[in-house]
């Protein structure tokens, strides 16, 4: 039998590992936004779980509006990565400093 | 049987996450992420979020992951300055995450979450419908937050469009323009006068 | 007497004023000064009939008109109280005003300010009868700041001038002094009595007398000594009483017409009738009336040594008001107040007359005030000759004249007093004597007789027209015949309940027994010692500028230090120049220097800019614009949470 806390540990070391992405990749806004992805998948993961384990099909629910912010975000996120990069020719975050005080 | 699986596509799921945060190709890396996608979503199946792990895979892995590959492969991305710093922040990334996991897994571990706290429910019967349950809630007490979230992609849709739209060259239409348009802008009527000569002439040829 | 009667008298002059201020531009110059003199002539038409009333007929008035607001039970209040004392201020205050707008007409001819300046004059009557009818202390104060307001606004008629705007600035700060004074007076008046009316209060006085209050811990003060000393102070500020008195000769800067209204008939006399009207209160005081005594005896003789001295033929004048107010004090310092307001009507009288006068001399030497450049202007101007003779010899006290009754009987009552000061008093007022016979005439032969030192290019000086010299003749009249009131006025009861004099300090009442007969009172006069004293300074006067002028040169070489410190005014001046004036400035410096420019400016203003650039400078930092950082501190942000929520 799966238990609760198995499920609650995948998404953790899923979440952490996403963290670990963010250090290691913080140059390529690409590999960010998959982070960020990884992240998003880590939580609805969790949610799934509790949803399964309390028998409440509420958390279901709240996954599938995540899924479509998720996307909704992935989508903008994208289209602001392609301009930047057509303004910029780089998409390298060490280069856009431009919020500098 | 079923724990098996389930630590099978844990396995993977997590293979498939470090790959993801470690390769160099960013194609690459979306491939894994869609691996990802995919044994996670076997991991909601075996919770039996039979819509969810669907939906996942359709509108994730068929939509937004064909997204992010389109874009990896559209922009002519020089790679070797974006790795730069890789291994010089991985132990302070590892320090922190491993921070947060132990405290995560300190709080969530078996102690707390183990199934002798947290019993396994029993399975659903056969003829229960995952789809029609979460349709039931989202049409009834979620129906606002769903319009809302229908509103979000849409207003997601124009923004990405308006934002990679290349104005010039377009082919779009300014109707503001066109409704000002008056009849001297489009006809211009010209007064020629008739020659008989060439009247008779061309009788003459007809 | 009717309310309709006494406000016609105090608002005919405003309407005077408004009308030549505010229209005198669409009107024209003519009609300014007709309506200004209209309001003036309809006063003192109408005074004089409240004198009859007061007088013949024994009415009285004292009345609430209007209310203008209540607090608790203080009620302000404007009212009149006309008994004689009040009827006889007005009709001298109308009367001189009267003869003072008519010579305006031929003074102010050619000045472009024509229209305002009669505005302002009329404003001054008004005011001025608004001080003396009052029958509270609010409305005395009103009438004591309005007065106050017009003497500025006057001094600085000719607002271009510079030493004008000096001099009434100085008039104005130095009133604010004796204003000050004043309120705190009238503000202890109201604390102990509560009340502002006058009839209350006095009533309130006997009640009030024993009472003790503690400025300094350890010494109680008689409230009634404390609150005396504090109006009379306000008189000194508007008597131009030592130390006070240093902004009266520079206020002859403003017009002459103004110097004989204002600086010394009229307003400045405005502190001897407030204390006559306080007599019920300073009665009770004999601190405060030694204190009023000393203070007029030094200010009748020292201010008549500097008259000596003077070159400025309204200087002169104005130092011999200064020292006419002292002998006033003197009068109201020995309870003699009825001398002291008898004096006040006949100075009024005769110092107005040569103010005018000199104001016709000034007119004919074409604005050239210096003496040392006049003399021998008895052929060509006789009215005005003979007119300054009759105010010269009212002013010296010559017998018979005006102002040998009355200053002979503050000297009689000088005499006659024992209360603290009254001896120097008395030698002051003795002293007094020969130095006014002295610089009255020396001004006088300066002027009118010897060489004719002046540059007549060609046309010999000429008498001013009419509207000049028939107030210098209307105003000589009274100048002699006002003294034959003295019978009444100082000896009898004229002022009935008007003052209060206690049985004690009554040093007229002696007077008064011996009193037969005005032809007695001269007989005795011209044996007495003033009389010859004043002919020694005629003598002294005819004798040094007419026969030997090279004596003054001579004394004046042989007495320079002497006569330094007479140049220099005894230094008041200067030592208000350094010390308040400077001291102010410094504090000023001080505060612009150090308070504005560091602590408010600096630290402040321009600190608080800079402490918010240094903060944000070291905050700057941490907005460093890459996206990594911030995705950093939001993970260690979130495990901080984290950490907290699981420990």
């Amino acid at each position: 039998m799966i238990a609760l806390s198995d499920c609650l540990i995948v998404g953790a070391l899923l979440f952490s590992l996403s963290v670990v992405g963010i250090f290691i990749n913080r140059k390529n806004i690409i590999i960010l936004l998959m982070c960020i992805e990884l992240m998003l998948l880590a939580v609805n993961l969790n949610f799934i779980a509790f949803s399964h384990f309390s028998g409440d099909i509420a958390g279901q629910v709240f996954v599938f509006f995540i899924l479509t912010v998720a996307a909704a975000e992935a989508a903008i996120g994208l289209a602001i990565l392609v301009v930047l990069f057509r303004n910029l020719s780089t998409i390298n975050v060490s280069e856009l400093d431009s919020l500098k005080g | 049987m079923e724990h098996i699986i389930f630590y099978c596509l844990a396995a993977i799921l997590l293979f498939a996450a470090t790959m993801v945060v470690t390769v160099r190709n960013p194609v690459r890396a979306t491939l894994f992420l869609i691996l990802a996608f995919f044994s996670s979503a076997g991991v909601w199946l075996l919770l039996e979020a039979e819509f969810l792990a669907l939906t996942l895979v359709l509108v994730y892995v068929g939509a937004v992951m064909v997204l992010f590959l389109f874009v990896v492969m559209m922009l002519d991305i020089d790679l070797a300055p974006l790795q730069e710093g890789f291994t010089k922040y991985l132990p302070l990334g590892m320090f922190v995450a491993a921070l947060i996991t132990i405290e995560m897994i300190a709080v969530l571990g078996a102690n707390h979450f183990g199934l002798d706290v947290v019993p396994s429910p029993s399975p659903h019967p056969a003829d229960y419908s995952n789809t029609r349950e979460i349709g039931l809630l989202l049409y009834t007490v979620y129906v606002y937050p769903f319009e809302i979230a229908s509103v979000i992609l849409t207003v997601a849709i124009v923004a990405a469009i308006t934002l990679t739209l290349r104005q010039k060259n377009s082919k779009s239409q300014d109707i503001s323009q066109q409704v000002k348009v008056r009849r001297e802008d489009r006809v211009r009527i010209v007064k020629m006068q008739s020659s008989p000569t060439k009247t008779k002439e061309q009788e003459a040829q007809l | 007497m009717t309310q309709t009667l006494l406000l016609s008298i105090v608002l005919a002059p405003l309407f005077g004023s408004i009308i030549a201020g505010l229209f005198g531009k669409r009107i024209g110059r003519a009609w300014s000064h007709r309506a200004a003199i209209a309001g003036v002539a309809i006063a003192f038409a109408l005074s004089t009939w409240v004198l009859k009333l007061v007088v013949v007929d024994g009415q009285s008035y004292n009345a609430q008109v209007y209310q203008w607001l209540q607090a608790g039970s203080l009620s302000l209040e404007v009212g009149f109280l006309i008994d004689a004392l009040t009827a006889m201020m007005m009709v001298v205050v109308t009367f001189v005003s009267l003869m003072v707008h008519i010579y305006t007409i031929g003074y102010m001819h050619d000045d472009d300010g024509y229209s305002r300046f009669f505005s302002y004059i009329s404003l001054f009557t008004f005011s001025m009868l608004m001080l003396v009818m009052a029958n509270n202390f609010m409305q005395l104060f009103f009438g004591w700041e309005a007065v106050g307001l017009v003497s500025y606004l006057l001094i600085g008629f000719w607002y271009k001038k510079p030493t004008a705007i000096y001099a009434n600035l100085k008039a104005f700060l130095v009133n604010r002094v004796g204003d000050f004074g004043f309120i705190l007076g009238i503000a202890g008046v109201l604390m102990y009595s509560g009340s502002l009316d006058y009839q209350q209060v006095f009533d309130f006085a006997p009640a009030m007398s024993d009472k003790t209050m503690t400025l300094f811990a350890g010494h109680d003060w008689s409230v009634m000594s404390v609150i005396c000393i504090l109006l009379f102070i306000g008189a000194m500020g508007k008597s131009a009483q030592v130390p006070l008195h240093v902004w009266l000769p520079d206020s002859m800067e403003g017009p002459t017409p103004i110097s004989a209204l204002i600086h010394a008939a009229t307003m400045v006399t405005a502190g001897i009738f407030m204390v006559t009207r306080m007599s019920p209160l300073f009665e009770f005081s004999e601190t405060a009336l030694s204190f009023v005594l000393v203070i007029g005896a030094i200010t009748a003789l020292f201010m008549g040594f500097l008259g000596l001295i003077q070159n400025d033929i309204k200087r002169v004048i104005a130092y011999s008001t200064l020292s006419q107010l002292g002998y006033m004090t003197v009068a109201l310092g020995v309870s003699a107040y009825s001398a002291g307001v008898f004096h006040l009507m006949t100075h009024a009288f005769f110092k107005a007359l040569l103010f005018l006068g000199a104001g016709s001399v000034i007119i004919a030497m074409h604005h050239e005030q210096d003496i040392r450049k006049m003399g021998g202007l008895k052929k060509y101007m006789p009215i005005t000759y003979w007119t300054a003779l009759i105010g010269s010899l009212a002013l010296i006290g010559f017998p018979g004249l005006s102002g040998f009754f009355s200053k002979d009987s503050i000297i009689e009552a000088v005499h006659a007093s024992h209360i603290a000061g009254s001896g120097f008093a008395y030698f002051a007022v003795v002293t007094g004597v020969f130095v006014t016979a002295l610089y009255s005439f020396r001004l006088f032969f300066l002027v009118f007789h010897g060489k004719e030192r002046f540059d007549a290019h060609g046309h010999p000086p000429h008498e001013p027209a009419n509207v000049v010299t028939m107030p210098l003749i209307l105003l000589a009249i009274p100048s002699v015949v006002a003294g034959y009131f003295i019978g009444p006025m100082v000896f009898g009861d004229f002022f009935g309940n008007s003052i209060m004099v206690h049985a004690e300090h009554d040093v007229l009442a002696q007077h008064a027994e011996s009193f037969d007969g005005i032809f007695s009172f001269i007989i005795h006069g011209m044996m007495a010692l003033p009389f010859w004293l004043a002919m020694a300074g005629v003598g002294t006067a005819y004798y040094l500028y007419m026969k030997r002028p090279d004596i003054p040169a001579t004394l004046q070489l042989r007495f320079n230090w002497l006569y330094r410190i007479l140049e220099n005014k005894y230094g008041f001046d200067d030592f208000n120049q350094t010390v308040f004036a400077g001291g102010a400035r410094a504090v000023g410096q001080f505060l612009w220097k150090v308070g504005d420019i560091k602590i408010i400016d600096g630290a402040l203003v321009n600190g608080t800019a800079k402490t918010v650039g240094m903060i944000s400078s070291l905050v700057r930092q941490v907005q460093s614009g890459y996206l990594y950082h911030y995705a950093f501190a939001m993970i260690v942000g979130l495990w901080l949470l984290l950490t907290y929520f699981v420990a």
